[in-house]
């Protein structure tokens, strides 16, 4: 016997937005917890086979509501097709795909459930079958979902549902990920018999800026429409029409364009809604898929980022309870294309010659070394990862310099969309790179270098020609390092300019604003000469001190645990494919 | 978007929005309500009847398309609605129906409600108008006329001017 978990305690009144985000850590201290209360179960069977479930299971508000069939068979380790149904939108029940056939314990005259000989309970099959996404479970109730029956209503279901359906699956996006497809593979009928004429509906509806609509594909399930409505607050979608002719739509003259529409594109079973920027670019089943974190700000969704041969084609959302759930704005979704700029920094140089990284890092550590304590600062990016930080920390240390990041404002939203938008302030806060507030030191650094008390500026993933400082304070600098991604007026000045790579090309942690430490892993090569941060500031620290350095994430990971109170007792094996909290939670906000 | 509303009729559609707990239950009423004063619901009417309940244009859209009485398009003058539900279909509406449109210059094989040029009649096929034992029937405006000739058309025809 399995069991699905429990529900969730409903804590705090129903938000606008039809989410609570869960409760964060608040202190130190370890909250008592109280002992949890006994759930109440109930046992059916699901194809005979006994399964116990709670009475109660969090419906897409985190409420507690009756438990479906569909999550007793889901307990049960039996997977009934759906189409409208998805765990986090409101149920519909309008697809009918879900359908399966039941019985309940029958009554004798003393209204106490008849037995069979051998004790089993006697159950009346119910002559009509139901939907199992929205059909509460009772007591002793028998659900089959492999029976003649349910095998010829889904045979009937995908029957009506292909009638008008073009059946273009070659030239369609959604193939190889496509609901429809996959059901009518496992459970449909293997020839069509309609002979009439399909009714013909729109196709190539610009629905907005980001999305494409073919009505023709549309299986009519709303999960888009509730999706919009319900969980974005947006209501801009509906379907007009009726019967056969019925047609999702937008108003007219009304774009689908807030920032969430992408999300209906991975909802939509079927190749209905399409992304304009992904859709024919690149089969799926060519995609390799690779766990990383999306940048843009400082909520970090969970993203899997799709790529082959190098080359980056989108991120779908991974879910991740604690962070996004299913979902990504469609900003950050989008905002990956730097990654493959065909101009990234690729070539080490030293005093604008192309050098190799032997070279240029013993030439770069001999000239730290001539570097006076206290006369070296260094501007790392809240975009580079806790493990990168980490050496800089150290580096910071062993130079005696000032360090400071750029922080990054803008807006947030309810939804997902945090207001800072660096993926690691909360990192380089606790790890203690980041000025209080962040940038504090900023127009101090300026300010030292042109009355040069600053002979070095080590500039990591920013470019300082755009917050305050201007080519004239830069030159004063005896010693400028700049290591970036993209060209920048400050690598044109630096001395040493050293390639990076993207979070997309190698592996490390990002903190984010909730103080949730999260991995990502690597997707592509760096282009030319770039190699992982951590590569190279170790063997820098290595030439620097003599003293060996890790250059591993993991082990770098390890160090910085054992070494910053803030991470203690994580580990990044156990920071698994949703990451952890930092065990007190993100430093207060300074401003 | 600018949408006159005479202020008689916006105080009826306010009456009909207060018999509702929720205004958004009034939207088919309010609808009607436009209709029987302007002939038909222009996009104009559908957004200002959103504005008025609260609700965005789509979600009137959707009423619109998905109910038959509801029109986006003007009518003639005369507004002839043949039933062609089985009975009636049994008992010679669609014989009716083509009558109507042949004598009218209009094409009885194409769907939805035709209209002659100079907008007096609009002849339309309707579903089960509920006067099954009196088959065919069609209504003409508002009033119903029951096993209804081709002469019997004839003569509504000429009368209505
Ligand atoms: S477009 Fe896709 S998600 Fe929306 S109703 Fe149609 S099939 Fe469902
Ligand atoms: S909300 Fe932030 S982290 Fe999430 S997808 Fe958008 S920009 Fe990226
Ligand atoms: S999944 Fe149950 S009716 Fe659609
Ligand atoms: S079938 Fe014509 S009135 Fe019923």
């Amino acid at each position: 016997m399995s069991t699905v978990p429990s529900p969730a305690p409903n804590s705090s009144p129903t938000p606008a937005l039809g989410w609570t985000p869960p409760p964060r850590p608040t202190g130190a201290a370890a909250p008592a917890i109280p002992a949890p209360p006994a759930v109440d179960t109930l046992t059916v069977t699901v194809n005979g086979r006994p399964v116990t479930v709670p009475r109660l299971t969090p419906d897409w508000q985190g409420k507690p509501a009756p438990t479906t069939m569909l999550q007793a068979c889901a307990a049960a380790g039996v997977s009934v097709p759906h189409y409208c149904y998805h765990h986090r939108l409101p149920v519909a029940g309008n697809c009918r795909m879900c359908l399966v056939e039941y019985g309940t314990p029958a009554l004798g005259p003393d209204r106490q459930p008849l037995k069979n000989p051998d004790g089993s309970l006697v159950i009346q099959k119910s002559p009509r079958p139901a939907i199992a996404c929205a059909t509460p479970v009772t007591p002793g109730m028998a659900i089959d979902t492999d029976t003649p029956g349910v095998r010829a209503m889904r045979e009937g279901v995908l029957e009506f549902l292909l009638i008008n359906h073009p059946l273009d699956c070659p030239i369609c996006d959604q193939a190889g990920e496509c609901k429809l497809q996959e059901y009518s593979v496992e459970y449909g009928r293997a020839a069509s018999r309609f002979v009439e004429t399909k009714v013909h509906k729109p196709k190539q509806v610009d629905l907005g800026p980001r999305i494409m609509l073919d009505d023709e594909r549309c299986i009519l399930c709303t999960r888009c429409i509730r999706f919009t409505r319900d969980l974005v607050g947006d209501d801009a979608l509906g379907i007009v029409h009726r019967g056969s002719y019925s047609t999702l739509a937008a108003y007219p003259g009304r774009a689908f364009d807030n920032n969430y529409t992408l999300n209906t594109v991975d909802l939509c079973p079927v190749g209905a809604l399409t992304s304009k920027d992904f859709r024919f670019r690149m089969r799926v089943w060519f995609l390799k898929e690779t766990k990383s974190l999306c940048t843009s700000c400082g909520t970090g969704c969970n993203v899997l980022i799709g790529s082959r041969e190098n080359v980056l084609y989108r991120y779908t959302p991974r879910e991740n309870d604690a962070v996004n759930r299913s979902w990504l704005c469609d900003f950050g979704r989008l905002n990956y294309k730097w990654i493959g700029r065909a101009d990234r920094l690729r070539q080490v140089r030293v005093r604008g010659e192309p050098a190799t990284w032997t070279r240029a890092l013993a030439e770069l550590a001999e000239r730290l070394r001539a570097i006076p304590a206290g006369h070296a600062a260094i501007l790392a990016s809240a975009r580079l990862a806790n493990e990168e930080l980490f050496l800089l920390r150290k580096l910071a240390q062993h130079l005696g310099a000032e360090t400071d990041i750029v922080p990054r404002h803008g807006e947030g939203d309810r939804f997902l969309v945090h207001p800072d938008k660096n993926p690691n302030t909360t990192g380089a806060r606790v790890l203690g790179l980041a000025a209080a507030p962040p940038g504090a030191n900023l127009p101090r650094f300026a300010e030292r270098l042109r009355a040069g008390q600053l002979t070095a500026l080590l500039v990591f993933g920013e470019d300082p020609l755009k917050h305050g400082f201007d080519p004239e304070t830069l030159q004063r600098a005896e010693l400028l390092v700049v290591s970036d991604l993209l060209p920048n007026g400050a690598a044109e000045l630096a001395h040493f300019v050293l390639p990076g790579c993207a979070h997309a090309e190698k592996r490390g942690t990002f903190t984010n604003a909730h103080g949730r430490v999260q991995r990502f892993f690597k997707a592509l090569e760096p282009p030319g000469d770039a190699r992982p941060e951590t590569e190279w500031l170790g063997e820098l620290w290595e030439r620097l001190t003599g003293e060996r350095a890790s250059t591993s994430p993991e082990r770098l990971f390890r160090q910085l645990a054992e070494e910053v109170p803030a991470f203690r007792g994580l580990t990044w094996a156990a920071l698994g494919d949703t990451g952890q909290d930092l065990p007190d939670g993100p430093p207060p906000p300074e401003r | 978007m600018h949408f006159p509303v005479p202020a008689a009729l916006e105080a009826e559609i306010d009456a009909l929005i207060a018999r509702y707990p929720q205004k958004r239950s009034a939207s088919v009423m309010v609808l009607h309500a436009l209709q029987d004063h302007f002939g038909h619901l222009t996009a104009e009417a559908m957004e200002w009847t959103a504005r008025k309940l609260d609700l965005q244009p789509i979600n009137l859209l959707e009423l619109v398309t998905f109910y038959p009485m509801f029109r986006r398009q003007p009518v003639g003058r005369f507004h002839l609605k043949v039933c062609r539900t089985l009975s009636c279909a049994l008992a010679g509406s669609h014989a009716l129906h083509h009558h109507l449109c042949t004598k009218l210059g209009l094409n009885p094989e194409a769907p939805g409600p035709q209209t002659t040029p100079d907008g007096r009649f609009t002849v339309e096929f309707v579903e089960c108008l509920a006067s099954c034992h009196t088959a065919p029937v069609l209504m003409l405006n508002d009033t119903l006329y029951e096993k209804v000739t081709p002469a019997q058309a004839d003569q509504l025809l000429r009368q209505s001017s």
